[in-house]
């Protein structure tokens, strides 16, 4: 079993997590948003082979989190709050 | 020389000591060019090189592998094919690769080892009765072979399931696929390999296929570790690495990789004649003609390149099968491995002309594609011969990411593989 670190509880079970997607996709906001453009938000993923910062939720304390992780080798680079470093 | 494949030939090898036997296929080096270039040596690929050779007559074909022919997901899976699904586009997809595997040993000579000997999904409680009598009731609809079994009725077909007061999963009914059953992986690769090298089709591995040649927008070939070499159309169907191949040809999928698991007990006398399947517990599992129980469960559920699986997965599966049958805790598991899964959110696959003109793709089978490799080759095939959809392909295109039109098997029959 591998342990993720959670920004918030510090590292825990694989088995807490849940995965959300790639990392900086961003909700279109704009008035008129064309079919392709959500098609590309709601669906088209990035699916790295190697380093991948991604969204995380933590379902014990519920936060969501961006973990950098290596899909290749599993290794985790580090995690952060969304609230850092200029999320939206 | 011996090529064809019977019982006479067996004989009068038997009698030459066995030297006449000729390699299934060439190792050929790739030429310059050809007509149709595949990626992926996997089933899915080797399938549509055969089916251009034999439904289109396109035989300047060649098949590129990165590693050996049948090594991906082709050669790891737990073997189940049926075609009990719940939308009729799934249904007319799976139907005609299960009809296609019906047929395919005597087609191509070899033998791939059909055993049609039913699939039950199991119902544990009594809302799950009722679903599992919707779903049944879809099947029939959609002609595809399905009936409702009553508690005792399975209790005939699996004597050695937990029947008693105290299980954790006790039986309510099941709904059975009686075509349904498994065939021999990696005689499905080599089977179409054999057959589609006879047709002229070179089957080139160890060749790893790096980027695509574009020439004015449209996509005209492959570069690879042994070089470049151009095509007229190029399909790809690599399974869990289709996203990296997407990259390249300047475009995203609606993909993402995962790996999935299975494990196999020692061999043991025949004790399970059919393939069960609770959904509740998310395990499968069946008796291999070698005697050995072969164990599948749900998605590592962490994105994933590496071919290995995670502990806790497997814990899960295990212990929803030592619920189910509580005398294979005398097994020891013999060996244990995943493969990397292209998973798509609607749990259907995608077959379609990619946004790079020329280049097509066959990928997003999940969990669940050998049992659908003929008709995947056979509708891959179609597209790069014609250029259009087969009516039966059409609804999986990429198009319906953004109509809406999504076939969420996932949702419909509540089964991943
Ligand atoms: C544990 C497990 C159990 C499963 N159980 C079932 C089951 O019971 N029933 C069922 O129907 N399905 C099952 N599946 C799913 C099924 O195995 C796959 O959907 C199917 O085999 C996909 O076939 P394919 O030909 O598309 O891919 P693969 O067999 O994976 O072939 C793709 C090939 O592409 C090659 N490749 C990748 N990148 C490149 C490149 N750049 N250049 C050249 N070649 C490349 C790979 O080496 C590989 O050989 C299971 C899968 C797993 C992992
Ligand atoms: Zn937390």
């Amino acid at each position: 079993m591998q342990l993720f670190p959670c920004p918030f509880c510090g590292p825990r079970s694989e088995a807490e997590f849940h995965f959300g997607g790639d990392a900086g996709n961003v909700r279109p906001d704009e008035d008129e948003v064309s079919a392709d453009r959500w098609s590309s938000y709601l669906y088209m993923r990035h699916n790295q082979k190697g380093m991948s910062p991604s969204i995380w939720m933590h379902m014990t304390c519920g936060e969501l989190f961006q973990l950098d992780r290596d899909t290749l080798t599993h290794s985790v680079a580090g995690s952060k709050a969304l609230t850092e470093g200029g999320h939206r | 020389m011996t090529r064809h494949y019977s019982a006479l030939s067996v004989f009068k090898e038997g009698l030459n000591s066995q030297k006449g036997w000729q390699k299934a296929w060439r190792s050929p080096e790739p030429k310059k060019r050809y007509d149709v270039i595949v990626v992926g040596g996997g089933g899915h690929g080797l399938a549509t090189a055969y089916y251009l050779a034999k439904n289109h007559g396109i035989r300047n074909v060649a098949v590129i592998e990165r590693g050996w022919i049948g090594g991906g997901n082709t050669g790891r899976n737990t073997t189940v094919v049926r075609s009990n699904y719940f939308f009729p586009q799934s249904v007319a997809l799976y139907d005609l690769s299960l009809k296609l595997f019906e047929k395919l040993s005597s087609e191509l000579n070899y033998n791939i080892m059909l055993s049609q000997r039913g699939m039950l999904s199991l119902a544990h409680s009594m809302p799950e009765m009722e679903m599992a009598a919707r779903s049944a009731n879809a099947m029939q609809i959609n002609g595809v072979d399905a009936e409702l079994l009553s508690r005792d009725q399975v209790r005939e077909l699996l004597p050695l399931y937990n029947f008693s007061k105290e299980s954790r999963y006790p039986v309510h009914g099941a709904v059975i696929q009686r075509r349904a059953g498994t065939a021999r992986h990696d005689a499905v690769a080599w089977g179409y390999a054999r057959a589609a090298d006879r047709f002229g089709v070179d089957i080139i591995q160890n060749c790893e296929v790096q980027d695509f040649i574009q020439n004015g927008g449209i996509c005209c070939g492959v570069r690879t570790t042994k070089g470049e070499i151009l095509a007229d159309r190029v399909g790809v169907a690599v399974a869990g690495h289709s996203s990296q191949m997407a990259e390249r040809a300047g475009f995203r999928l609606p993909v993402v990789s995962y790996a999935l698991q299975a494990c196999v007990s020692e061999p043991v006398k025949p004790a399970l004649d059919t393939v069960v399947l609770s959904p509740a517990t998310g395990t499968y599992v069946s008796q291999s003609d070698k005697g050995e129980m072969v164990v599948g469960g749900g998605l590592d559920r962490i994105p994933s390149y590496s071919q290995r699986g995670n502990l806790p997965v497997l814990e899960t599966a295990i212990a929803g099968l030592l619920e189910m049958f509580p005398s294979f805790r005398q097994l020891k598991l013999m060996r244990q491995w995943s493969g990397i899964v292209d998973v798509v959110p609607d749990s259907s696959p995608i077959l379609d002309e990619t946004p790079l003109p020329g280049l097509f793709i066959n990928c997003g089978w999940g969990t669940g594609g050998f049992k659908a490799i003929p008709a995947g080759g056979t509708l891959l095939a179609h597209l790069l011969a014609t250029g259009r959809h087969h009516d039966i392909s059409r609804p999986f295109g990429l198009d319906r990411f953004s109509s809406g039109r999504l076939i969420d098997e996932a949702a419909g029959s509540g089964i991943t593989h």
